[in-house]
Formats: C-alpha cells, sequence, structure tokens
C-alpha cells in the first residue's frame, strides 16, 4: 500500500509539469502583459515594477525560476492584489470552498444514496420510475440555473435564507450555495446507487443468503449494503473536478470569497502568478482525490490489488 | 452505410425497433425535433430580430396580446426571438464540438488500440495525464485571453472532451481486431491507416454515436457555464447561457427572463440524456 502510494505521488510529478508548463506557455503566449492595460504608467516605473516581477527576464529564466519557487511550495506574489501572495489568497479562499464542497458532497451522498437504493429495491414501480426522472432532471438542471432559482425562491419571495455573503460559521449562509452545489451530484449518485443495487441483488452471493434462509433485513443491511456502496468510492475522484468547476458558479452566484471567483478576475486582469497558482491547485487536489478513491477501493473490496 | 458485414441493415432495423419502445426517447426526440424546427424557422418569420432595442417597451411580461409572446427584456428586445437564437447557437456548439470531439476520440482511441504496443501505451498515457489536468482554468484563461469568437469555443471544448470517447474506442478496437474479418482483409492486404478507416471504425459506429449523444449536453452545458460568467458568446447574439445570466440580474423584478431561457436550457439538455441513455439501451440489448 505504502509503495504503491508512493508510486502514484511520484507518477504525479509529470503530470504536475505538464499543467505547469501548459498554463505557462498559454499565458505568456498570449498578447498583452498584466501592467499594460492600467492607467498609463512613465516607462521608468513600468520597467521597475517588471524587474521586479522578473518579468523582463527571458522567458525560460522565469519558466525555471518559477518551477524552483513551485519545488519550494511558494506560488509567487499576486500581480493584480500586490501587497498579497497567492499562498495567502489561496489560505484565505480554500477553507469557504472546503466548507461549502464537503457540506454538498455529504448531502448528495446521504440524499442522492437514500433515493437511489429505495428505486432499486422497488424496481419497476412508481416509486422507481418517478425518483429515476427527477434524477435525469436533476443531472440536466446546470448549477448556474439551480442557484439564482433557489434565491429567487428562499431569500426573495420567502424571505427564509439569506441570499448569499457569506458569514463564518454561520450554517444558514451555507444551505443554499450547498443545496445548489449538491443538486446535480444527488442526481448523478441516486442513478449509480440504483444501478448498483439492481446489480448486487441479482448477484449470487445475495441468492445463496436467500437458500440459506436469512431474515430480509439481515440480507438488505449486512450483506447487499457494503457492496452496493463500493461504486460511490471510485465517483469520488471524477467528482471533485465537477466540484471545483460548479464552486467557480456558486460562489459568483452567492458572491462568496472563495477561490473560484478569484480566478475569473485572476485571468482577466492577466494575473500570471494567481492564475496559474490556482491552476495547479486544482491539478494537485483532482490527483489526490483520485489517488485517495484508489486506496480506499482496494481497502473496500478485497479482490482489488494496486499494483 | 457501408458497414463490412452483411447483417447491418437488419441490426439497425432491430436498434430503431427497441428505440421505438421506449416511449421517454421518443417524447425526448420529439420534443429536441420541434425545439431544433422551431428556432430555425421562428426568428425568420418573427417581425422582430434580437438586436435591436425598443425603448418603449423595456421588460414587458409574456403576453399574448401586442406581439411578443414571451414578453421583452431589459432592451426591448423580443424574448422569444432571443431564446430562440439562444438555442440556434447552443444546440450549434453542442453538435460542432461534440463533432471535433468525437473526430479526434476516435482517431486517438482507434489508432492506440489498433496499434497496440509502445505506440498504444504512450498514447494511453498522455490521456491518463490529461485526464488530471483542470480542463475548465484552461478553457476560461483561452477564451480569455484569445477573445471569444465563437469558433474558438467550438475548439477549445472540442479540443478538452474527447478523453472519454479515445478510451473507450481504443478498448472496442482492442477487441475488433481479433476478430476474423480483420485477419481476413489483413491477408488481403489492408493495412494501417486503411484498415483503421475502412474496417474498424465503421464497427464503431453504433457506440460512437451514444457517446456523441451523451457529449452533445455535456458540451451544452460547459458553453452555458461560459456564457454565463461572461466568457462566451457575446451581446448582442445570445446563447442560453448569457441569456440565464442576463435573468439572473434581473430576476427580482421580472422573473420570466430567467425562467424561459433557463427552461429550454433544461429541456434540451433533458432530452439529449434520456435520447443518449435511450439509445445505449438499444444498442445493447444485455439486460433487456
Amino acid at each position: 500500500m505504502l509503495r504503491y502510494t508512493l508510486r502514484r505521488l511520484l507518477g504525479a510529478i509529470p503530470t504536475l509539469l505538464v499543467i505547469v508548463t501548459l498554463a505557462f506557455v498559454l499565458l505568456h503566449a498570449a498578447p498583452g502583459g498584466p501592467f499594460d492595460s492600467e492607467k498609463r504608467m512613465m516607462p521608468a516605473i513600468q520597467r521597475s515594477i517588471e524587474a521586479k516581477y522578473h518579468l523582463d527576464e527571458p522567458l525560460w529564466r522565469q519558466y525555471l525560476r518559477y518551477l524552483s519557487d513551485l519545488a519550494r511550495g511558494d506560488l509567487g506574489p499576486s500581480f493584480q492584489y500586490r501587497s498579497t501572495s497567492v499562498n495567502e489568497i489561496i489560505a484565505q479562499g480554500l477553507p469557504v470552498d472546503a466548507t461549502i464542497g464537503l457540506t454538498a458532497m455529504a448531502l448528495a451522498l446521504s440524499v442522492g444514496g437514500a433515493i437511489g437504493i429505495n428505486a432499486g429495491l422497488r424496481r419497476g414501480t412508481r416509486w422507481d420510475y418517478g425518483s429515476m426522472a427527477l434524477a435525469v432532471a436533476g443531472i440536466s438542471t446546470p448549477v448556474f440555473v439551480v442557484a439564482p432559482l433557489l434565491i429567487l425562491i428562499f431569500a426573495i419571495k420567502l424571505h427564509w435564507l439569506p441570499a448569499g455573503d457569506w458569514v463564518r460559521g454561520s450554517p444558514s449562509h451555507l444551505v443554499l450555495p450547498a443545496v445548489a452545489l449538491a443538486l446535480p451530484y444527488t442526481a448523478y449518485i441516486a442513478r449509480m446507487m440504483r444501478a448498483s443495487t439492481i446489480e448486487v441483488l441479482n448477484s449470487p452471493f445475495i441468492r445463496t443468503a436467500r437458500a440459506k434462509g436469512l431474515p430480509l433485513r439481515l440480507i438488505l443491511w449486512r450483506h447487499a449494503l457494503p457492496p452496493t456502496l463500493s461504486p460511490l468510492v471510485s465517483f469520488l475522484g471524477p467528482a471533485i473536478a465537477g466540484l471545483l468547476t460548479g464552486s467557480i458558479v456558486v460562489e459568483s452566484v452567492f458572491g462568496l470569497p472563495g477561490i473560484g471567483r478569484y480566478f475569473i478576475t485572476a485571468a482577466l486582469n492577466r494575473d500570471y502568478t494567481l492564475v496559474i497558482g490556482i491552476t495547479v491547485l486544482y491539478g494537485v487536489l483532482i490527483i489526490l482525490f483520485n489517488l485517495l478513491a484508489d486506496l480506499c477501493y482496494a481497502w473496500i473490496d478485497p479482490r482489488v490489488r494496486l499494483r | 452505410m457501408n458497414s463490412p458485414t452483411s447483417q447491418a441493415p437488419g441490426l439497425w432495423r432491430q436498434v430503431l425497433r427497441r428505440l421505438k419502445r421506449q416511449r421517454m426517447s421518443m417524447v425526448a426526440a420529439g420534443l429536441l425535433a420541434t425545439i431544433l424546427a422551431a428556432c430555425l424557422l421562428l426568428p425568420l418569420f418573427s417581425p422582430y430580430d434580437y438586436f435591436t432595442p425598443h425603448f418603449d417597451l423595456l421588460s414587458r411580461a409574456p403576453m399574448l396580446a401586442g406581439g411578443h409572446v414571451l414578453g421583452t427584456d431589459p432592451l426591448g428586445r423580443d424574448l422569444l426571438v432571443r431564446v430562440m437564437w439562444g438555442c440556434r447557437i447552443s444546440l450549434a456548439v453542442g453538435i460542432a464540438a461534440s463533432l471535433v470531439s468525437v473526430l479526434i476520440g476516435v482517431s486517438w482511441g482507434a489508432t492506440a488500440g489498433y496499434a497496440g504496443g509502445l505506440t498504444d501505451a504512450l498514447m494511453m498515457r498522455t490521456v491518463d495525464i490529461l485526464y488530471s489536468v483542470p480542463f475548465v482554468p484552461f478553457v476560461i484563461v483561452l477564451t480569455v485571453l484569445f477573445g471569444r469568437e465563437l469558433w474558438l469555443i467550438f475548439l477549445a471544448i472540442g479540443a478538452v472532451s474527447w478523453l472519454d470517447i479515445a478510451r473507450i474506442v481504443r478498448g472496442e478496437t482492442l477487441s475488433l481486431k481479433q476478430r476474423e474479418f480483420v485477419d481476413a482483409a489483413r491477408v488481403s492486404g489492408v493495412r494501417g491507416a486503411a484498415m483503421i478507416a475502412r474496417h474498424i471504425v465503421p464497427n464503431l459506429v453504433g457506440i460512437v454515436i451514444v457517446y456523441a449523444t451523451l457529449a452533445i449536453p455535456t458540451v451544452i452545458l460547459f458553453e452555458a457555464f461560459l456564457s454565463f460568467l461572461g466568457l462566451g458568446v457575446q451581446s448582442p447574439l445570445a446563447s442560453l447561457g448569457s441569456l440565464v445570466a442576463d435573468g439572473t440580474s434581473e430576476m427580482q423584478g421580472h422573473p420570466h427572463l430567467l425562467i424561459v431561457p433557463a427552461l429550454f436550457l433544461a429541456a434540451i439538455i433533458y432530452c439529449f440524456n434520456y435520447l443518449g441513455d435511450g439509445l445505449r439501451d438499444a444498442l445493447d440489448p444485455r439486460d433487456g
């Protein structure tokens, strides 16, 4: 297990290099620089600012400098927010993203899991068709449609919940963003759990348990449930990428101070270091969650061999 | 179609028959055809266009009298015509970008699967690496930095969404490669690219159609996401995503500006998802 983890982590290094290089080349190939668009600066001042951020050096020197800083975990200074570093911006924004993301995931897992297993157990009934039609509707309704509708209904019309803003530790500010973010995942998970329930119930070991005369409740809870849940684990990896995308929308609709909102303005302002820094962070998160999913999978299912 | 097997027409007729039996899929197909026809025809026959402001008719609510069936937007433009144009753009982006991704995915996957060995290993390792690349930031950066041209959006979305198709096509190719007709073709002198183009790819049509149908809604969502953030289609032209974004800022006083485009967007995606699922079941009769 440990050797496998180490090998996977080493294998992530070329992937990260590809991400950094792609982002670096893309940003520097684009016309315009971070300090061009501002009010006309005196050429001497512009030159001195560019020298301060090493923008006057040849590109390959900047690239190597960035890589060596990155290796030490330093994502550099932000060009746009002059006095703060990219690390500080991420450290401020990430807890917001993590809170909303984890709440949404917990919501999606519990609600989606319950709906899906229920539909699978009652296959072919009205429950099944109804919840699956709802699930396709959930998958088809994008976060940026759900989020404003939730605000319209629960904040503007009913005045039950705040429409946005962020107060740390206030659950009522968390509800609408988390629900909006969770909806598509609830739908995915419901569909996945239905298929998995049907597959498990049709498998030979359930027939054996029935033949032994075990009570139905015992069969369902002890024998059927654990293997039914195992596809959820492998879903975790890909889900994180979608969650990051979703959080960009949720943050801009609800006006939350997370990372996603910074990203758009950073790209618009040619804030090279902030853009690359956030891209690298996303890449690291995707790689880590995929690894975590594979490890959990092997832990749950003894037939999986990590090589 | 020039499928190499003689029972091909029979297969497709069977698929069509199985598809027709799925009521939801047929409803979805009918609804999609209606939306497609409406968005192509309505702007031609409507007395209004999508770009001329009318300052005497700002933000009218939907009403049957007065000609503006779905009302007008804050600049007095007919909402129905704008939504129809939005459907045109969204469908065009969805179909064009899916074609790009199918083209890349099929050629990549079929080549890797057919070549095997080191070529296969290298090509699939590339796909593995690209899977971990967070594409959303890249597409955002691309559209921000290199202008917001429509063709660039096609290309950018198509270029990042071919990975799934490449993997599936490679898997299918690996098993097709072992079949007798491939041996027969090889004995009669067919090699390399010709083999892939004439004997492997035609047999992938079914699975590719399914994944292309399921790729279209993903792409439409992605374009809508970009337009929602203001990075996609630029005003006065509108896509469903930018219409939803405009509606969001007006929803307090005029909720129809949000609800109408949102409904059309959800309906289009819902239909493609149902149709794709139906096609998959029809092509794969295993579970009845």
